[in-house]
């Protein structure tokens, strides 16, 4: 017979409910980036040794302006929550770990925010 | 943490490797590389809001050997996690997971993402030419 108080058997152990959250991000982002993923090379063949002039023509349509940022967001949302899993998976210590899953947020957002802008100011003209 | 003595992986070196379990590790290692891969696009973007002078930088960058390797490593990867993800949703959604199911459908991944790379070279020099 164990003497373990209940709270004691599971503390460390249970479940904070966040993983549902995690898998359906992850798998909404997958969906979602099927379609933008293809449009995007078939765009890029397209763009192959382009000018910056030509560039920015073919980004100022708000349809592509839009796909690209949506394209942009599902990629960093997507890559940060993969990138986690593989942290978690590989990285025992626990300063390490947690050092990293930092900088990988804070990586994804950084690298998402300057692309978002960047699509957002050529867009708009440059 | 509480210390409890939990099953662990079996070691991969004593398993002969099947074309399941070697997909299923370049899913990841293709996940990473993409990652990577990211960093170039969010450059290449960055540059082209700099203006015409950075944007030659990184486009050079980009048609210079080192970067076409880049970039092909890139399309190989994208075309691979894309085609193998397709087939992670499916089984998400409960289909395919009969052994021969598992086997036809990685089958079809490496040959699909195979074929999608070179055709996708092949559209971009025809169309482009420069790079
Ligand atoms: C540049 C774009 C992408 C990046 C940077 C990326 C990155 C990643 C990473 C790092 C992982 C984690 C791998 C692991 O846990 O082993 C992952 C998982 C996944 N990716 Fe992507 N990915 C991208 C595009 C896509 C696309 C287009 C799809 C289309 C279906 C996709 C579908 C998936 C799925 C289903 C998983 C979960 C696999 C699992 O359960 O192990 N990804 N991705």
């Amino acid at each position: 017979m164990s003497h373990r108080t209940p709270a004691g058997r599971v503390h460390g152990l249970g479940s904070a409910q966040h993983g549902v959250d995690h898998w359906w991000g992850q798998r909404l982002t997958a969906l979602a980036l099927v379609p933008l993923v293809i449009w995007f090379c078939i765009s890029l063949v397209g763009l192959v040794g382009a000018d910056h002039a030509t560039f920015t023509k073919w980004l100022s349509t708000p349809g592509r302006a839009v796909t690209m940022l949506l394209l942009i967001l599902a990629t960093f949302y997507h890559m940060k929550l993969g990138l986690q899993v593989v942290i978690e998976d590989y990285v025992h210590s626990r300063g390490w770990n947690i050092t990293l899953l930092v900088l990988n947020s804070f990586a994804c957002v950084l690298l998402g925010t300057a692309s978002a802008f960047a699509v957002i100011k050529v867009a708009l003209g440059g | 943490m509480a210390q409890v003595e939990r099953p662990l992986s079996p070691h991969l070196q004593v398993y002969k490797p099947q074309l399941t379990s070697v997909l299923s590790i370049l899913h990841r290692i293709t996940g990473v590389g993409l990652g990577v891969g990211t960093l170039l696009l969010a450059w290449w973007l960055v540059s082209a809001a700099y203006g015409p002078d950075h944007f030659e930088v990184s486009q050079a960058f980009i048609a210079s050997w080192f970067g076409r390797l880049l970039l092909f490593g890139f399309t190989y990867s994208l075309f691979y996690h894309l085609c193998n993800g397709i087939r992670h949703l499916f089984w998400d959604a409960g289909w395919g997971f009969e052994l021969k199911a598992a086997y036809s459908s990685g089958w079809l991944v490496v040959i699909a993402s195979i074929g999608l790379t070179v055709a996708s070279w092949i559209a971009g020099y025809a169309s482009g030419g420069a790079l």
